[in-house]
């Protein structure tokens, strides 16, 4: 519903703008000529074109129009697809989807297989030639046993029978198909089905299948001949051409080799013998038939394959049209998406699921994406102050008196302060997977400006602390962070300690270049003009230097940012049971190709978020950059 | 007595490749109070070198330059120093810029704010305080870190090459302006300058300076700055006695660049 409507408002807003920007292409100045770059200024309403060409696609090829506009169709075309897989093992039979008639097919490959062996049987040097001779007899009148089957004069009446009687049956359900009428459901089968149908959910409400029992009148027509179908060809399939002739041949073979055997006397079966037997029970099980006797079958399939392809009627268009790279047919009985259905989801339902994960009570494995929860203060309080304060108090912690209490002294109760033991008011703190994400970039990536700037401005301006320090970072930095993530996650844990701590060596390398680089690239006269008007060290370190490498200090912070939060990403894959990475990794493993989406959509916004706002701060922070 | 000795000045550069410059030989002479310093001379020739040496960011090789009796060892407020480019930061705002010396001295700010108004009036940048210093034109930057400079109360003020960067008009204004400020203040000024005609009309004293080894080629004595603080700059550039020494000295230089193209070769 929202998805038609949104399709619709999208194509008149491409119509629009296209309107709108011929208009304004003949209202411009005049010097507008080729090459100037004032005309690639503006143009709003290309970037409405581009965005709607975007969502356009994404609509389109996940399937999401076809499921806006024919709700149905995917169901009906699960229902041709059972039809379909039905009718491809008669199909088969016949030089319809194959180039020659099955038992052609067979006989063909058999004569050759005999063929083979006999020349294998001929030029094996180690073989008596007496045995030689039996085995080649054997096999050749196995090859004799195929005529047998295929001329129509020992075919039996009763197989006869059975193939026309089910060729009556297709010839019955092709007439039957195309009416209203049909299908004729007994009771029980229209009950079976609709209490299918009262816990069957709609498409994609359970992830990307596609409900499999038939929802419409025409999903039932199929859904009914397929089943029909199937009953069909599995008796045909039953069906053994053994006359009487070909099965006296036969037992003639296997009392030839019984009588060998026999004579061998050791109960041992040559590899020729098992060979032979192979190839006579091959023949045995292949349904060959003489020439014409299916022909009547055979018009009966295509006839009716022609009636149930003008029986999808519009369905096949909606198939073709608004199912691009790919088709529910071609998954068969399975009812999934095979195609970007199955992999890029529907907006609708993405929507609908990132609804679904946001609310807090939902949210994912338990934990909500973004929310708050109540958390005392002494927590906070014992979170923050170590616990060494209360030991290094004078005085000793209380020892219990001989009637078994203990009376707590000044040192007893400033540890429960610092432990966070006491009784206070709750305040909220925010929480979940993009919370804990979040803080862990901010934690690993203020550790590493609070220890990379002073180092990194020290290192611009002493030689020792540069030639000291320098080998130390230059080693760790080159290696992808990656590559640290399992140590670090190793000796820290899989917790927010190792998280934070790799990002931090992400963060603190890249905050020690630009510092240095910042400190080392300022002007040497600012410096003489500060000491000439009386600066100390320090105050030049702080009021000059530092300012100065301002620009090169927030440039590394939003280097860094970029360099933490797809590191941070990274290392949830790896390990954790919180995060926005964790949470996709999750998602993989149970093909929520909708999560997937929303955690790459969540993280590039949060991305993109962090590249703003330190945008923002450097424009207000350092409004003089290139112009001094 | 707070006269500016230079006494056998000598300044040898060595290059990590072990190639010795010889960037100031025998650099001797007296400056006293209030007197107004120009020195000329063709690129390479020690002028950057003394100066620096004079505020203390060098340390000659052998010699010394005494300030009231007192060596120069270091930088120091009693001497204060503007740059060719201003050297003013950015990211200050001009009151920032120019009381930046009073705070680094942790003075009482409402003195400060009260000083720095009177010499932003006095370099004519009288409601510019709040305006940041990168929005500032060449000249008006100029005015900033003379205010700078001046607001310590230094004794001797160096300028290196203060009015290099700016465009001839606004140059002029300035000139004018480091006048008025010599005969206001009674400073001792040393300015280098690569101006033949900058040096005449600011010099009450000139030296022209000569290259490899670096060292004061010839004297003058001139009377326009005295003329100057009174008269029309421009008027006393027409005067016969300025446009002859204007002509000798550029002929001076002339032949010290030819002698040193002809070295070259």
């Amino acid at each position: 519903m929202f998805t038609g409507f949104l399709t619709f408002f999208i194509i008149f807003a491409v119509i629009g703008s296209i309107l709108y920007g011929r208009r304004l292409i003949k209202t411009e100045k005049s010097d507008a000529v080729f090459g100037n770059p004032e005309r690639a200024k503006g143009g709003v309403h290309w970037v409405i074109v581009g965005t709607s060409f975007l969502i356009l696609s994404w609509l389109y090829y996940s399937w999401d129009i076809a499921k806006s506009f024919y709700p149905k169709s995917a169901n009906e075309l699960c229902q041709v697809a059972k039809v379909n897989e039905s009718l491809l093992s008669l199909k088969y039979l016949f030089p319809i989807v194959e180039r020659q008639h099955k038992s052609t097919a067979i006989i063909k490959r058999e004569n050759k297989n005999i063929e083979k062996k006999i020349a294998i049987i001929q030029n094996d040097t180690n073989l008596k030639n007496q045995d030689k001779e039996l085995f080649i007899n054997i096999l050749r009148k196995t090859k004799l046993m195929i005529p047998t089957l295929t001329n129509e004069r020992y075919l039996e009446d009763n197989t006869q029978i059975i193939i026309n009687n089910l060729t009556g049956r297709i010839n019955l359900l092709m007439a039957e198909f195309p009416t209203d009428a049909y299908p004729k459901l007994s009771w029980v089968q229209q009950n079976e089905i609709n209490e299918g149908l009262e816990n069957q959910l709609g498409w994609g409400a359970t992830g990307m299948e596609v409900p499999p029992l038939p929802e419409s009148k025409r999903g039932l027509k199929f859904h009914a001949a397929a089943a029909e179908l199937n009953s069909i060809s599995d008796e045909f399939f039953e069906i053994r051409n053994h006359n009487p002739e070909y099965l006296r041949q036969s037992q003639e073979i296997f009392a030839e080799i019984r009588q060998y055997m026999d004579a061998l006397g050791d109960g041992r079966e040559l590899d020729y013998i098992k060979d032979i037997k192979k190839l006579v029970r091959r023949i045995e099980y292949a349904s060959i038939f003489p020439p014409n006797t299916l022909n009547e079958l055979e018009k009966s399939i295509i006839a009716f394959d022609d009636v149930q392809n003008n029986e999808q009627g519009n369905l096949k268009i909606v198939d073709t049209l608004l199912f691009p790279a790919g088709t529910i047919v071609a998954s068969g009985p399975q009812c999934s998406e095979a195609g970007p259905g199955r992999w890029l989801p529907k907006p609708s339902d993405t929507f609908r699921i990132f609804g679904n994960l946001l609310k807090p009570s939902v949210g994912y494995k338990m934990i909500p994406m973004l929310w708050y929860e109540m958390m005392g203060v002494n927590k906070i309080v014992g979170f923050i102050l170590p616990d060494w304060i209360a030991d290094i108090l004078p005085g000793k912690y209380p020892v219990h008196k001989q009637n078994g209490t203990v009376d707590p002294n000044f040192k007893s109760k400033v540890l429960d302060i610092v432990t966070g033991e006491f009784k206070a008011f709750k305040i909220p703190v925010p929480a979940g997977h993009i919370w804990d994400s979040f803080l862990r970039v901010f934690l690993g990536l203020s550790l590493g400006i609070i220890l990379g700037v002073p180092l990194g401005l020290f290192m611009g301006l002493n030689r020792f602390a540069k030639g000291f320090f320098d080998p130390l970072v230059e080693l760790y930095r080159p290696v992808p962070p990656l590559a640290w993530a399992p140590l670090v996650i190793t000796v820290f844990g899989i917790d927010n300690v190792g998280k934070v701590f790799l990002l931090f060596m992400v963060s603190f390398s890249i905050m020690i270049i630009s510092a240095r680089a910042g400190a080392s690239g300022t002007q040497l006269s600012k410096i003489h003009a500060a000491h000439s008007l009386g600066a100390s060290r320090w105050q030049i370190l702080r009021e000059v230097i530092f300012p100065n490498s301002l620009p090169e200090i927030l440039t590394g912070i939003r280097v860094a940012v970029g360099m933490c939060w797809g590191t941070l990403v990274a290392a949830e894959f790896l390990a954790g049971t919180t995060g926005i990475g964790f949470v996709e990794n999750v998602a993989r493993k149970y093909m929520q190709y909708e999560v997937i989406w929303i955690t790459i959509f969540v993280m590039g916004m949060l991305g993109l978020l962090f590249d703003v706002t330190i945008r923002k701060i450097i424009v207000k922070t350092i409004p003089w950059r290139g112009k001094g | 007595m707070s006269n500016l000795v230079s006494e056998n000045v000598n300044m040898i550069f060595k290059s990590l490749k072990g190639e010795t410059v010889h960037a100031l030989k025998d650099v001797s002479f007296t400056l006293k109070k209030g007197e107004l310093l120009t020195v000329l001379g063709p690129s390479g020739c020690g002028k950057t070198t003394l100066l620096n040496i004079a505020a203390g960011f060098l340390r000659p090789t052998s010699g010394s330059i005494n300030l009231g009796g007192k060596e120069i060892n270091g930088p120091g407020v009693e001497r204060g120093m503007v740059f060719q480019q201003g050297a003013l930061f950015e990211w200050l705002t001009v009151n920032e810029n120019v009381n930046f010396g009073l705070r680094m001295k942790k003075e009482d700010p409402i003195k400060t704010a009260e000083k720095v108004e009177e010499w932003l009036d006095i370099v004519g940048l009288k409601g510019f305080g709040n305006t940041p210093t990168y929005q500032l034109s060449g000249g008006m930057q100029q005015r900033v870190a003379l205010a700078r400079c001046l607001i310590n109360d230094p004794d001797l003020i160096l300028m290196d090459e203060p009015l290099g960067a700016l465009d001839a008009l606004t140059r002029e204004k300035m000139q004018s302006l480091v006048l008025k400020i010599w005969k206001e203040t009674g400073k001792t000024i040393i300015l280098i300058t690569h101006s033949v005609e900058e040096a005449l009309l600011l010099g009450e004293r000139l030296y022209v300076m000569a290259p490899r080894p670096g060292r004061i080629h010839k004297e003058y004595k001139l009377p326009f700055a005295t003329m100057g603080l009174n008269g029309d700059l421009r008027e006393i550039k027409n005067n016969k006695d300025f446009v002859t020494k204007r002509e000798e000295i550029l002929s001076m230089i002339w032949n010290m660049e030819e002698e040193i193209m002809g070295k070259d070769i």
